[in-house]
C-alpha cells in the first residue's frame, strides 16, 4: 500500500486540475469495479453492481490544494491565489512546481517588521526568469506544492496526504473486499479544496440511500496544538461533528459497533473547523443519512502532513467491515 | 383554542430536549400532538417529521408546506479532562450566558451538571477580568476522573437544566422556545383545521437542523415539491438593550417577512388577511436574507415561492427565551384561515406582474 | 480572411443598443424587486424566443431552440438585480428620516451626501451627514456607517414606507467612448443576452435566464439552472476594472499595480478562477480560440474573490461546465460606473461569435 500511497501523493493535481490523478486511479481501480464514469466535472465514479442492495457513496477528494498565477511582473516574478486552505506560515521558502513542469520558489517581499507573518499578497513565485517574456508561466496557470513521500517507519509523510491517504484508502477497499451489503459508488471527487463542488454534482447524481465520505482529520496530540482529543496511531476516527455537518447519529452508531465488533481501534471525533465531502452528500436531494470516516493527520494543509501506518490499516479493515455490515436506518428515540 | 390550552402544548413541546442533528427524541411527542388530526405522517430521510391532511379539491391538488424547525441550540461534550468536560456549541451560543447554567449531560444516563469559570488566576491573562471564551469554561458533574471516563463520551449532548417558567399576561419561558413556540402554532393550526375543509394538500413540517445546515427544510422541500411554502420561525422581541428598530414588541402581534426570501404576492395575501381578521402584525424588513429555513427551502429545485411569518421572542439563544402565548395564537388563526381560503386557482394568481 | 472581412460578418451594434442600455441602467432593480428590469427585458425579448416564462423567484427563462438535429443546451444567465438600500424603520415621521439597509455590496463610504430614488415612485431622497463645520476634525476620520446615516425625504408626507427599496439615482450618460451609469452590473450583461437573442444558433438550444437575487448570493441562478437543466452555462457579468495608478511610494523604479482585476479597454474579461468558480478549462479554451481566430481582444480577468452567478449554475444536478465572461467596468456597487463601449461591443461579438462556433464535442472530453 505504501507504493500505491506514494504515487498518488506524488501526482500534482490541485483543485479543477485533477486530470493527472485520476488518470492514475482509473488505472488502478478498473479491474475491481464494474464500471467507470467521468462525469461533468471531473469526478471519478467506480461502480460496483450490487441490483437491489441499497447504494453507499463512497467518497475521497482526489484533488489537493496549490495556487493560481494572476500576475507576471516585468522581471517575471508570479503573483498568485490559492486553491484552497494554503496558509502563508507554511509557504516562504517553499517550492511549487506548475503542472506544465515548470518548478518554483516562493519568496516574500522585504517586511517592515521581521516578525510579522507576511500574506500571501506580500508573497511571489520565482521560477528562475529574468523578465516577464522569458516567463514560462502566465495568468491562470496552477501549481502544486512540491514535496516528496517520506517514510519514518510506522509514520508516513507527505504533501498532499490529505486526501489521496483517503483515495488509497478506497483503492485498497476495493481491492481486498470480495462482496459487499451494498450496490458501492466509489467517487473519487473534484474541487473538495474549494467547497465540496464535487461531491455535491456527483452526491445529485447518484442519489445514494446513504454516504460516507473518506478524508483526513486534525489530531489535538502535538506541542500546544489543536485542542481536541484525536490522536496519531490511536485508530481511523468516527466523526460527531465539524464545522460543516453534524454526521448522522444512525451512521456513527452503525460505525461505532461494527468497529467494536471487528475489534478494530477507533476515536471519536469533533473537528471543531473544517468540512468534508460528508457535507455536500448529507444535503443532497431529500437528504441522505452520511457519516465521515477519518484518517487523523498532523499539519493537515502544510506541505509534510503525517499519517500513521496503522490507522490507516486499520481504516481500510474497518471500511471493508463497514460495507459488509449495513446499518439499521430507523430512528431511536 | 385558548391560550392554556396553547400553554399546556408548549410545555409538552418544551420538556423534550432535541439539539440539532438529535431531533428525533421528539418524534414521539410530534406523534401524540399531531397524528390524531392528520391523514399520514412520516419521517423523512434526515429525521424531519412530515405530517399530511388531504384537501378536498380534485387530485392533482396544490401542495402547501407549512414548516417550524424542530431543533434547538445546546452543546456537546467535546473533551475530557480529570473529570471536567469541555463543550462545544451546537448552534449559535454566546458564552457569556453560560457560567453558573445548569445543565443535563446527556452521557449513559442523565447527569447534572453546572458549568464553571475557572477562577481568574487559572486562566489566560486576557480573559481575567474580561467574559471567558467557551473553549476555556468547564462542564463540572462532580465526577472523578474514572466515573466520568465510565459515564460520558466525547459527543454526548448537554442541554440546558431550566423548567418551564409561566409568568403573567400570558407570558412564558423556557429553553427551547425557539423554535417550538412556532411548532405550539402548527400544533394549534393543524387541530383547529379539523373543524374545515380546505382545499390544498396541507404538508405540516418539523424540520430538523435549521440551527445547523438547513438541511431539513432543504431535504422536505425537494421531497415534498410544495407549490407554496410558509416558514414559521421566532424573530427578535424587543428588550433592554436590543436596537429598538430591529425589534418588535412582545405579545403585541406577529411579523410578516419581506424581503428577497418572501413573494411579494404572497406577502400582500397574509397582509390582507391580517387586515380582514384584526390580527396586529408588522412588516419585518429581510433586506438580504431572512435567517431562517425559507433561506434555504425558497432556492430548491426550481424554486417555491415563500412566505416568513415570524413570532417574537425576547433573549433568543439562552435558558429563558421568552415569549407571548397570545402571539402564538395569532400565528396558528392566521394559518388556518389562510389554508381554508386557499382556492385552487391562487397559484395562477401569484404569478409576477409583468408576465402578462 | 483578413481581419475586415470577418468582422464584416458579426452582427451590428450601436446606438440602438445605446439606447437600451440607457433604459436598463435607468430601472430599478434591487434584489428581490425585479420587476423593471424584468418587464423590459420580457418586451425585448418576446418576439426573439420560442418559449417564455418568469419562474417561482421572477427569474426570466426563454428558449431559443436551434434547426439541427443534435443540439447543445447552452444556459446563459446575466443578473437583472442591482445593489441598493432597503427603508428598515421610520425614525422620525415629524421630518420623515427612515433608517436603512443596504443590499448587496455597498461600501458605506461612498454613499454619504447622494441622492436616492425609490423604486416604483417618484420619489427622492438624501444621505446627507453633519456639516464639516460642526465636526471637529479628529472626527473626520471616522466611518460614517450605516447605523449613523439616514434617509431624509425631507417631507412628512412623502409615499415611502417600511420595506420600499431605492437605488442611487444616477442617470444614464454616454461620454466619448464611455458608459457612465448605475446598475452597469450587469445591465451590459443583460443588453448583451437580449441581442443575442435575436439570432439563430442552427446548433444549439440556447437557453436564456436573466436571473434575480444575484447580488444577495447568486439565488436566482440556482433554481434557473435546476429547471432549465442545461449541458453547460455561460454567465455575462459585469467585473471590476482596478486598474488605478498604486500609490507613488519611495520605490524605483515605481511600483505596477497587480491586482488590476481587469483593464478597461482592453477587452472582455474571461474567467478562470473566482471565490465560487473554477472555470471549465473546455470553456476558457474555446473563448480564447474564438477571439484569437476573430482577433478581437480578450483578457483574462485575474484570479481571486468575487463570485457569478456561474457559482451557482454550475453545482447543479450533476454538474454543468461553466464559464463567465464579463465587462470590465470601473466603481461598480458605486453611484455610477464607468465602461468602454468598444469593450462592451467586443464581449457581444465574443460571445456571439463563440456560441456560434459551440459544438457537443468541446465537451466530450475528460475536463
Amino acid at each position: 500500500m505504501k507504493e500505491l500511497i506514494q504515487t498518488l501523493v506524488e501526482t500534482n493535481s490541485p483543485s479543477g486540475y485533477e486530470n493527472a490523478v485520476r488518470q492514475l486511479i482509473r488505472q488502478k481501480i478498473e479491474p475491481w469495479v464494474n464500471e467507470i464514469k467521468v462525469d461533468a466535472l471531473g469526478n471519478l465514479l467506480g461502480i460496483r453492481k450490487n441490483p437491489n442492495a441499497p447504494k453507499i457513496m463512497l467518497v475521497a477528494h482526489m484533488d489537493e490544494i496549490g495556487i493560481m498565477a494572476t500576475h507576471v511582473d516585468s522581471k517575471g516574478f508570479i503573483r498568485f491565489i490559492p486553491l484552497g486552505g494554503v496558509y502563508p506560515h507554511h509557504c516562504v521558502g517553499g517550492r511549487v512546481r506548475f503542472l506544465n513542469g515548470v518548478a518554483g520558489v516562493i519568496g516574500v517581499e522585504k517586511l517592515s517588521n521581521p516578525q510579522e507573518l507576511p500574506s500571501l499578497e506580500k508573497m511571489f513565485i520565482d521560477v528562475g526568469a529574468v523578465d516577464a517574456k522569458s516567463c514560462p508561466i502566465k495568468i491562470g496557470d496552477v501549481a502544486a506544492f512540491e514535496r516528496p513521500f517520506l517514510d519514518l517507519g510506522k509514520r508516513w509523510v507527505s504533501k498532499a496526504m490529505d486526501d489521496r491517504i483517503g483515495v488509497a484508502v478506497l483503492i485498497e477497499t476495493l481491492q481486498s473486499l470480495h462482496q459487499s451489503a451494498f450496490e458501492i459508488y466509489a467517487v473519487f471527487s473534484v474541487q473538495e479544496e474549494v467547497g465540496v463542488r464535487g461531491a455535491t454534482t456527483a452526491a445529485f447524481g447518484i442519489a445514494p440511500d446513504l454516504g460516507l465520505a473518506i478524508d483526513v482529520t486534525a489530531t489535538g496530540d502535538t506541542p500546544k496544538g489543536n485542542k481536541m482529543e484525536v490522536e496519531l496511531g490511536k485508530g481511523p476516527a468516527i466523526k460527531i461533528r465539524d464545522a460543516g455537518m453534524l454526521a448522522d447519529p444512525r451512521i456513527i452508531k452503525w460505525m461505532i459497533q461494527t468497529a467494536e465488533k471487528a475489534s478494530l481501534p477507533y476515536q471519536r471525533e469533533i473537528l471543531e473547523f473544517g468540512g468534508t465531502d460528508g457535507r455536500a452528500v448529507q444535503l443532497s436531494r431529500s437528504g441522505v443519512p452520511t457519516g465521515v470516516l477519518s484518517i487523523p493527520c498532523r499539519y493537515v494543509h502544510a506541505p509534510s502532513e503525517m499519517v500513521d501506518r496503522d490507522d490507516v490499516l486499520n481504516a481500510v479493515r474497518l471500511l471493508t467491515e463497514l460495507l459488509n455490515n449495513p446499518p439499521n436506518l430507523e430512528f431511536s428515540a | 383554542m385558548k391560550t392554556t390550552e396553547i400553554k399546556s402544548i408548549l410545555q409538552q413541546l418544551t420538556s423534550v430536549p432535541a439539539l440539532s442533528g438529535y431531533e428525533s427524541r421528539l418524534h414521539e411527542t410530534l406523534n401524540a400532538l399531531w397524528q390524531p388530526y392528520l391523514d399520514q405522517t412520516s419521517i423523512s430521510r434526515v429525521g424531519s417529521y412530515h405530517a399530511l391532511r388531504y384537501g378536498k379539491a380534485a387530485e392533482p391538488r396544490p401542495r402547501l408546506m407549512l414548516t417550524g424547525h424542530m431543533d434547538t441550540i445546546g452543546l456537546m461534550v467535546n473533551r475530557i479532562q480529570d473529570g471536567f468536560l469541555r463543550l462545544t456549541a451546537i448552534g449559535g451560543i454566546d458564552a457569556r450566558l453560560l457560567p453558573g447554567q445548569m445543565v443535563t449531560v446527556h452521557g449513559k444516563r442523565e447527569i447534572p451538571a453546572m458549568i464553571v469559570q475557572p477562577p481568574p488566576f487559572l486562566l489566560p491573562k486576557e480573559f481575567q477580568t474580561n467574559p471567558v471564551p467557551l473553549q476555556h469554561l468547564w462542564a463540572d458533574c462532580g465526577l472523578s476522573a474514572d466515573q466520568a471516563r465510565q459515564q460520558i463520551q466525547i459527543g454526548d449532548l448537554v442541554t440546558f437544566d431550566q423548567a418551564f417558567l409561566e409568568l403573567n399576561n400570558d407570558i412564558v419561558a423556557s429553553p427551547g422556545l425557539d423554535n417550538r413556540a412556532s411548532l405550539a402554532a402548527l400544533t394549534v393550526c393543524i387541530q383547529e383545521l379539523t373543524k374545515h375543509q380546505p382545499l390544498w394538500d396541507s404538508w405540516f413540517v418539523a424540520s430538523v437542523q435549521e440551527e445547523e445546515t438547513q438541511v431539513g427544510a432543504l431535504s422536505s422541500a425537494f421531497q415534498i415539491q410544495p407549490h407554496l411554502a410558509i416558514v414559521i420561525d421566532v424573530t427578535f422581541a424587543n428588550s433592554p438593550g436590543s436596537p429598538p428598530h430591529k425589534t418588535y414588541p412582545l405579545g403585541k402581534g406577529i411579523t410578516l417577512g419581506w424581503g428577497a426570501a418572501v413573494h411579494p404576492y404572497l406577502y400582500n395575501s397574509f397582509k390582507d388577511l391580517a387586515d380582514q381578521l384584526e390580527i396586529p402584525y408588522k412588516l419585518e424588513p429581510m433586506p438580504r436574507r431572512s435567517g431562517t429555513d425559507a433561506d434555504s427551502l425558497q432556492t430548491v429545485a426550481q424554486g417555491i415561492p415563500t412566505m416568513v411569518i415570524g413570532i417574537p421572542l425576547r433573549y433568543m439563544h439562552s435558558a429563558v427565551e421568552m415569549v407571548s402565548l397570545k402571539d402564538i395564537q395569532r400565528v396558528a388563526r392566521l394559518m388556518v384561515e389562510f389554508i381554508d381560503r386557499l382556492d385552487v386557482d391562487y397559484l395562477e394568481k401569484i404569478k409576477w406582474d409583468e408576465t402578462n | 480572411m483578413g481581419r475586415n472581412q470577418l468582422n464584416q460578418t458579426l452582427p451590428a451594434f450601436g446606438a440602438a443598443q445605446i439606447r437600451l442600455l440607457e433604459k436598463l441602467s435607468n430601472a430599478q432593480a434591487v434584489s428581490g424587486d425585479e420587476g423593471e428590469v424584468r418587464k423590459i427585458v420580457l418586451e425585448n425579448i418576446r418576439p426573439n424566443v420560442d418559449e417564455l416564462r418568469v419562474d417561482a423567484l421572477g427569474n426570466v427563462l426563454a428558449i431559443k431552440r436551434g434547426s439541427a438535429d443534435s443540439r447543445l443546451k447552452v444556459m446563459i444567465a446575466a443578473h437583472m438585480d442591482e445593489v441598493g438600500f432597503m427603508l428598515t424603520a421610520e425614525e422620525d415621521k415629524e421630518e420623515g428620516y427612515y433608517r436603512f439597509e443596504v443590499i448587496g455590496g455597498i461600501d458605506p463610504r461612498y454613499i454619504v451626501g447622494k441622492v436616492i430614488k425609490m423604486s416604483h415612485q417618484e420619489l427622492y431622497g438624501v444621505i446627507g451627514s453633519k456639516p464639516i463645520h460642526l465636526t471637529p476634525p479628529e472626527e473626520r476620520k471616522n466611518l460614517l456607517g450605516i447605523d449613523s446615516l439616514r434617509i431624509d425625504f425631507g417631507s412628512t408626507s412623502n409615499k415611502a414606507k417600511i420595506g420600499d427599496r431605492a437605488t442611487f439615482s444616477t442617470r444614464f450618460q454616454k461620454i466619448g467612448d464611455l458608459l457612465r451609469g448605475k446598475a452597469l452590473d450587469d445591465r451590459l450583461g443583460v443588453a448583451i443576452l437580449i441581442e443575442l437573442l435575436k439570432y439563430s444558433y442552427p446548433h444549439l438550444d440556447i437557453l436564456a435566464a436573466f436571473t434575480v437575487q444575484e447580488e444577495v448570493g447568486l439565488r436566482g441562478a440556482k433554481v434557473a439552472a435546476y429547471a432549465l437543466n442545461p449541458q453547460v452555462g455561460l454567465v455575462l457579468d459585469c467585473t471590476p476594472a482596478y486598474d488605478l495608478p498604486l500609490e507613488v511610494e519611495d520605490s524605483e523604479p515605481p511600483p505596477e499595480n497587480s491586482r488590476y482585476n481587469t483593464k478597461l479597454g482592453r477587452g472582455p474579461a474571461i474567467y478562470l478562477a473566482d471565490r465560487e468558480t473554477l472555470s471549465d478549462p473546455r470553456w476558457i479554451a474555446h473563448l480564447v480560440q474564438t477571439a484569437e481566430e476573430l482577433q478581437l481582444p480578450y483578457q483574462f480577468r485575474q484570479p481571486g474573490g468575487g463570485g457569478t452567478d456561474a457559482g451557482s449554475i454550475h453545482l447543479q444536478r450533476s454538474g454543468i461546465p461553466s464559464i463567465s465572461l464579463s465587462i470590465p467596468g470601473r466603481y461598480i456597487h458605486t453611484p455610477a460606473a464607468l465602461a468602454s463601449f468598444v469593450d462592451w461591443k467586443n464581449t457581444f461579438h465574443l460571445a456571439y461569435s463563440a456560441l456560434q462556433r459551440l459544438t457537443a464535442n468541446i465537451f466530450t472530453q475528460e475536463r
